[in-house]
């Protein structure tokens, strides 16, 4: 259906910025809402502009899952303002809001308006230039923004608001009281704040105000590919090192027309999956430890450590820095470590399986998991969820199967879905996930193709777009590079699966227990800083 | 006389020296079943005496509650202990209904921790000090109906009668209400004490926990006070249970002791193997757990009185 306007986009394959078509704005809106109203999911909508003061540019990346293609397009804003689509297509609502805060510019009528990462415009500053001057602008400086800093996105050009001070949503009652938490949190975790709106022990409404780990990754990769730029990537979001590289990498592969040794696609997949494991191993254990439930708690602890390590034997980082490279990987695996590596997988999965299966046996265990943080389907389509959030509300999609990349175009791994959207749900999709990685890796490794595992990769085309999609372990990574006419990053929009989540765990919580957020929490795991980037 | 005022000084001494040591030994049997060494036994007495070396920060909105729950969170165990009979049937103070002051002093002790969670006027101190005073409301009946069990059997009022030497000559008749009572005590232990599978004391999330989260503004001597004091309570409760199973009179001082100090880490090892095997209940779900425990001693009682 390209009535839509809209072109057909491929992820990892790079098309001349010319031939994504450029709608006038009411065109270009209509059509994302119509494509959202046939099942279309917004996989990216994000500005751009090209210099100081220029009209900002928008581009939209829709997701066809079940046609495996994506429909992309661009248009320009005449004015320093828009009609909000929100409304009518909830999923755009975070889009919006960080358009309005990173462009200065005002979705009109938008009903939930208000800075995503409490940073100054963008929008006068020249291209390049460091990540903004709220990165660097002093204290003092942003303490007159303390007042009245509750009108969002309102041109806050200069000094940016001071994080977390904003208008938050309030239930007034009789017998309703607000809790507040964080941004600093008991345990050694990401700063965030959340706010509670209760009725006793009963959550009415939380809200998330994220920001506090916004560093300005995506102006920091403004004028490269250089060398910051993997770095900056792997750091994105430390638990997804291997996911965001492997999406960034391909980008420039696609812009500059690299292609990766067969080998090289191999390892990408094991490190991704290993990267996979790791967490959803570490995720099942802290869910263990929220309930108190001490033995599968300790083990997975130790176990996600044992296949953090499988990737400290991979590329030497516990955490998979280094590994990904445009053009391949930067390490080989010989035949005596690709051995070891399989022996060490199949003893840590005996454990993980004996550690793991404790959870679905204990009647204490599920009756904390079964009912809790339920999330609808109907609410998980229409926030555009993604990864094991949206697969525990049976929502058929996984890049890797969808829109495989990679050794993943060869190799497929099934999608694991769960019917009922609460804790269970999503702790057991991630439960199937771990086994299915464990297979693959097998099969993988066993046949791992023979060649080099690094080509050049040749200078990025100028003018050019390019979308690249990975399956992390939280899900759907997004990357959207566009070039300029010297073949320099002109913007490059990082999206984490984290960013259509939040929402998700927000909603979760509705007349759930208060007593029951940090379990709900821990079953979405998701990032502040992929999120504030 | 002279015999009074040993038990007396070993009463004492027990009760405040040995309490430290139920929080060792349960850490130590959660560390075995996560495959872990764990602290070593006599951790929480390096805890205390590290706490009571501390500085204090004490919120500006407070007031002298604030500073009298911890005083009171100690002092109230240790009273309550006096009247409870370690060995044999002697209990340093004891008199006619001393029951009912036992139970309240631990009332009070609660009172006085709730209030000072309330002075600081943080959301989550009031929601812990709300979740605490719920659940012991429910409690108390559990405890009260199986302390009637004992006064029916016994015919006493006092503590140290009631859960004196005398009460090994009931088991034979009267074995099924008593191990209702058990069953019953042993939940309400875990409650008054907050273990998994009713809070964990293990954890970090304050929106989770209901004791831990009223004294999350106490620090230095002032929680080693309340950490001090919750160890005695807990001994309190394991003291319990095991004069309740074992009210031996073996005639040896000596063994005698050393029945009460087994049979009370028996229990700690108890609350290890529980915390270790179990997950914590839903919050809608504690008063479910506490009124089967009120159920118990109820029915314990119903099989005397039929």
């Amino acid at each position: 259906m390209a009535r839509t306007g809209f072109a057909a986009l491929h992820p990892g394959q790079a098309m001349p910025k010319a031939g994504l078509p450029l709608l006038p704005m009411p065109e270009f809106q209509r059509a994302i809402a119509a494509g959202v109203g046939r099942g279309l999911r917004v996989s990216a909508l994000f500005g751009h502009c090209p210099a100081p003061g220029a009209p900002v540019e928008l581009f939209a990346v829709l997701n066809d899952s079940a046609r495996a293609i994506l429909r992309g397009a661009r248009s320009v804003l005449a004015a320093d303002d828009f009609p909000s689509l929100t409304r009518e297509c909830p999923q755009v609502h975070l889009f919006e809001r960080e358009i309005a805060e990173q462009y200065g510019v005002t979705p009109r009528g938008h009903p939930w308006l208000k800075p995503v990462r409490f940073h100054a415009s963008y929008r006068d500053l020249a291209p390049g230039s460091p990540a903004g001057a709220d990165a660097d602008a002093p204290a003092q400086a942003l303490l007159p923004a303390l007042e009245g800093q509750a009108a969002p996105g309102a041109g806050t050009h200069g000094a940016g608001p001071l994080i977390g001070v904003t208008d938050f949503y309030r239930v007034e009652g009789e017998e309703v009281h607000e809790v507040a938490v964080g941004p600093v949190h008991a345990g050694v975790i990401e700063p965030g704040h959340f706010r509670f709106q209760c009725h006793g022990e009963e959550v009415l409404h939380l809200e998330i105000s994220l920001g506090y780990q916004h560093r300005g990754v995506e102006r920091m990769l403004i004028g490269g590919p250089d060398k910051r730029g993997i770095p900056a990537i792997e750091t994105l979001a430390g638990d997804t090192t291997i996911g965001h590289a492997t999406a960034y990498c391909q980008a420039l592969e696609a812009l500059g027309e690299g292609r990766v040794p067969g080998r090289a696609e191999v390892l990408r997949g094991v490190a991704l999956e290993l990267e996979r494991l790791a967490n959803h191993t570490g995720d099942l254990g802290a869910l263990a430890g929220d309930v108190g439930f001490l033995p599968t708690s300790s083990y997975c602890g130790r176990l996600r450590g044992d296949f953090l390590n499988l990737s400290a034997l991979l590329c030497g980082s516990r955490f998979g820095r280094g590994l990904v490279r445009p053009g391949g990987v930067a390490f080989d695996v010989d035949d005596a470590r690709r051995d070891q590596l399989l022996t060490r997988l199949a003893a840590t999965y005996r454990d993980v399986q004996s550690a793991v299966n404790l959870l679905w046996e204990s009647a204490s265990v599920q009756a904390r998991f079964e009912g809790t943080g339920r999330v609808q389907p109907e609410v998980a389509l229409s926030l555009g969820l993604v990864g094991p959030a949206a697969r525990a509300c049976g929502i058929d999609y996984d890049v890797r199967s969808q829109f495989p990349s990679g050794i993943f175009r060869f190799a497929q791994v099934p999608i694991s879905t769960w019917t009922t959207g609460d804790v269970f749900a999503r702790a057991y999709v991630r439960w199937l996930e771990i086994q299915r990685s464990v297979l693959f890796i097998q099969e993988q490794m066993k046949a791992l193709p023979e060649g080099p595992v690094r080509t050049a990769v040749g200078a990025a085309r100028p003018d050019h777009v390019v979308v690249t999609l990975v399956e992390g372990w939280r899900g759907e990574i997004c990357h959207v590079a566009v070039t300029d006419d010297s073949g320099r990053l002109a913007r490059y929009k990082v999206v984490d699966p984290s960013f259509h989540n939040w929402m998700g765990l927000a909603l979760a919580l509705r007349n759930q227990q208060i007593s029951d957020f940090p379990l709900c929490n821990k079953s979405f795991n998701l990032s502040y800083c992929g999120h504030d980037l | 006389m002279l015999l009074n005022i040993l038990h007396t000084v070993l009463h004492v001494t027990v009760a405040l020296t040995l309490p430290p040591l139920l929080l060792g030994v349960i850490g130590k049997v959660k560390a075995l079943f996560a495959g872990r060494v764990g602290p070593r036994l006599l951790q929480p007495y390096y805890d205390l005496f590290k706490l009571a070396r501390k500085g204090s920060v004490i919120s500006q909105t407070t007031t002298w509650v604030f500073h009298l729950g911890p005083v009171m969170g100690l002092v109230t165990p240790l009273l309550a202990l006096l009247f409870v009979p370690l060995v044999d049937s002697h209990a340093p103070v004891s008199f006619n209904g001393d029951l009912i002051l036992m139970v309240y002093l631990l009332g009070l002790g609660r009172f006085c921790t709730a209030s000072a969670a309330l002075d600081t006027g943080s959301s989550f101190e009031g929601m812990g000090a709300a979740r605490e005073l719920t659940f012991a409301c429910l409690a108390e009946p559990a405890l009260f109906l199986g302390l009637l069990v004992l006064v029916k059997l016994t015919g006493s009022m006092e503590l140290a009668t009631m859960l004196g030497s005398s009460l090994a000559g009931h088991w034979p008749t009267a074995g099924a209400s008593l191990v209702l009572v058990l069953l019953s005590w042993f939940i309400v232990l875990l409650l008054e004490n907050s273990r998994i599978p009713f809070d964990d004391p293990n954890t970090h999330l304050e929106l989770t926990m209901i004791h831990e989260v009223m004294v999350l503004d106490h620090s230095g001597p002032a929680f080693g006070m309340i950490l001090y004091g919750a160890s005695i309570k807990l001994f309190l409760f394991a003291a319990l249970l095991v004069r309740l199973v074992m009210p031996v009179s073996t005639g040896s001082l000596a063994l005698d002791w050393a029945v009460l100090v087994g049979g009370v880490l028996i229990v700690a090892v108890a609350i290890g193997v529980v915390e270790s095997t179990v997950a914590r209940l839903r919050m809608t779900h504690v008063p479910l757990l506490i009124v089967a425990a009120c159920l118990l001693s109820g029915f314990g009682l119903v099989l005397l009185l039929r």
